[in-house]
């Protein structure tokens, strides 16, 4: 190793202004500063090992009580982490799997199925000094839950919105007449396809550059297949770059499937849903570019969108192109409101797909969203209302453990991330 | 036929999903179903390598407008396929040094890791640099006060676009000092302390802009839960092509 001469007399020179003034303390760092052989911390107790509640069987939780010597005023600290150690219970060596760190008394373990484990806990201090061990006495081993309990309101919710979607197109289908409020965006594709077709000029469709298992590029494909029809009707010409090579197959089939019942089979081309590249800036250099050389004049961005909605929306722009942007990505909203004529703002876009087919079927879905809709307001104006309840008689002095326990259940169960997050 | 099996896979897919979603002892089903989707997606990375030189062959054969770009394509295609999958530049791996072909071809000093680091990288942020000039031309046009709500939102967006920056904080601080000079900070500072550029900033972003996206999310949400729901029970087939046929 390479001798540093700067940070030799730098150390030297910090030592030397340190052991001028005996306030200044380097304890951790200054040589010679060796702390006595520390002795063993006290070890933890009451181990206790649990099943993991609402997996597959692969999961055990060990907790314990603190080791006496883990407190915040030992300074330096006594404690510094807690190493968990395993072994089937049918025999075999402790092994460590795992460790937590000070003050943290538990410990989350993957395990086999099927299996039973015994635990021990030790805890180790400055110098790697270890306590005596702490077993469990009881053998323990994991149990498959058939459900999920924490995603139970979850499911509750998912299953009435979906079963208020289903009841709603089972009420269309039976000739119940629905209203559905007129949307600006999508009333213009008519308009922009027609002035495409008056112009002589084509129309650009880009169906995001996500792949076709993201829902978004799913909603986009079926906004392409009302748009390739009115473009098959119309007599115009439709492009449509894709940035993987799943959309541009099903783009295909969806767009020759919609010139076949538009009665214009022999209008399709193939070569006119391509393939450009999965690299994101790659496909914006390829799209803008042909922008600027075909200069449609309609373009249609219906589906995922990151950091180069703009740079599309813009170039279009430039070439006075009409824009009709559709996605569920909150942060690209912005700019293609700032950027397009016309954009279908989240649940817009989605619905985009009923509202252009104008199948009394399919609005019945549209239908169904607003009693999810209603159910969300619902439940986000009752939190609203316990939170501040509790706040006003907290600060009175009333006894707010009911509305506490509300609050808490409607925010950690209810509106929580009902176990998404493992 | 051509329909009812992507629409049986489509239905069968999404409802293992949801199943996996619930039940613990499913829940690997869902990266089963990942795999297949991304063996499906490298099988069609020949088609789109397929379209892509057809697409430019062919304009290079005609000699279409802007014919030199697609040349500069297929181009640049075939060479990073060529170094890629001939592995250029990389080195057999250390456990294996007979086998001189095991070794990853994105490994550092590879031809292909030159290629993505010298040639790709800088063209991408070449790219992405225009968003700067492109963001400057859409405010432009976006914050122009043409009504009230374009008013509200150029206001808005000035007092943001400001609280983001030290200004703000300075401002606010001199504004302080003057105030204290007049009347005693101690009367007036907890009640326009909230009106600060930087203050109001958060507010804004914190209250009215989180309740708005809160609510986008939701729609957002109850749009997917729709879509996704006519996928699978087969209401909305237009993805396939159209219902007519």
């Amino acid at each position: 190793m390479p001798h540093h001469p700067t940070r030799h007399g730098l150390g030297t020179l910090l030592f030397a202004v340190a052991a001028t003034f005996p306030g200044l303390s380097f304890a951790d760092d200054a040589p010679g500063d060796a702390a006595p052989p520390a002795s063993p911390p006290a070890p933890p107790t009451d181990i206790v090992v649990e099943d993991r509640p609402d997996d597959a069987g692969d999961g055990l939780v060990v907790r314990w009580t603190l080791s006496k010597d883990d407190t915040e005023d030992a300074d330096p600290r006594t404690v510094l982490k807690y190493v968990v150690e395993r072994k089937p219970a049918k025999g075999g060596e402790f092994e460590q799997v795992g460790e937590s760190t000070y003050k943290q008394p538990e410990f989350e373990d993957e395990v086999d199925h099927g299996t039973a484990y015994l635990y021990r806990v030790v805890a180790v201090g400055r110098g790697d000094v270890r306590s005596p061990a702490a077993e469990s006495t009881e053998a323990v081993q994991p149990v498959l839950q058939w459900f999920n309990g924490r995603r139970a309101w979850f499911g509750i919710l998912l299953l009435v919105v979906c079963g208020s979607v289903v009841y709603f197109i089972q009420i269309a289908r039976r000739g119940t007449d629905l209203y559905i409020r007129p949307i600006a965006g999508l009333e213009a594709v008519d308009e922009a396809v027609g002035r495409a077709t008056e112009m002589g000029k084509s129309v650009l469709f880009v169906p995001g550059i996500q792949d076709i298992n993201d829902i978004q590029t799913v909603a986009g494909i079926t906004v392409l297949s009302r748009v390739a029809r009115t473009v098959a009707e119309y007599d115009a010409e439709l492009v449509v770059p894709t940035a993987r090579s799943l959309v541009m197959t099903t783009a295909q089939e969806t767009v020759e499937a919609a010139y076949l019942s538009a009665g214009r089979p022999d209008a399709y081309r193939e070569d006119d849903v391509y393939y450009l590249t999965d690299e994101q800036f790659g496909y914006v250099a390829g799209v803008t570019g042909t922008m600027v050389r075909d200069e449609p004049a309609a373009c249609f961005y219906m589906g995922a969108f990151y950091a180069e909605s703009l740079i599309l929306a813009e170039t279009a722009n430039s070439i006075g192109a009409i824009q009709v942007a559709g996605t569920a990505m909150p942060s690209q909203l912005p700019f293609f409101v700032a950027a397009c004529d016309y954009t279908l703002i989240g649940e817009e876009f989605f619905a985009a797909s009923a509202y252009l087919s104008g199948e009394a079927h399919q609005l019945g879905s549209l239908k169904g969203q607003d009693v999810g809709k209603g159910i969300g307001a619902t439940l986000v104006v009752l939190g609203c209302l316990v939170l501040t309840a509790t706040t006003l008689f907290t600060v009175r002095g009333f006894d707010v453990g009911l509305l506490t326990a509300i609050g808490d259940y409607l925010t950690q169960n209810v509106l929580g991330d009902g176990g998404l997050s493992r | 036929m051509k329909r009812t099996v992507p629409l049986f896979l489509a239905a069968a897919t999404g409802f293992v999903l949801i199943v996996a979603s619930f039940v613990p002892a499913a829940g690997s089903w869902g990266k089963y179903a990942v795999d297949w989707f991304n063996i499906l997606a490298a099988l069609a990375f020949v088609l789109g390598g397929g379209s892509l030189l057809s697409q430019h062959l062919k304009k290079i054969s005609d000699q279409q407008a802007g014919w030199g770009y697609s040349l500069v394509t297929v181009v640049s295609f075939l060479a990073t396929l060529v170094v890629g999958l001939g592995k250029f530049g990389v080195a057999p791996p250390t456990l294996h040094p007979d086998k001189v072909w095991a070794g990853d071809y994105k490994e550092a000093g590879s031809g292909f890791s030159w290629i993505f680091d010298y040639l790709y990288t800088p063209l991408a942020a070449t790219m992405f640099s225009i968003l700067a000039c492109f963001v400057a031309s859409a405010a432009f046009r976006a914050f122009r006060a043409k009504n009230v709500e374009a008013t509200i939102l150029l206001v808005t967006a000035f007092i943001v676009l400001l609280g983001r920056t030290y200004a703000a904080i300075w401002i606010g601080d001199q504004a302080d000092w003057l105030a204290s000079q007049v009347v005693d900070p101690a009367i007036w500072h907890p009640y326009v302390t909230g009106l600060r550029l930087d203050k109001l900033t958060e507010t804004i972003m914190d209250v009215f802009n989180t309740a708005g996206t809160r609510a986008i999310m939701i729609g957002i949400a109850l749009g997917i839960v729709s879509t996704s729901l006519k996928v699978l029970l087969g209401v909305d087939r237009s993805y396939l092509g159209s219902d007519d046929r």
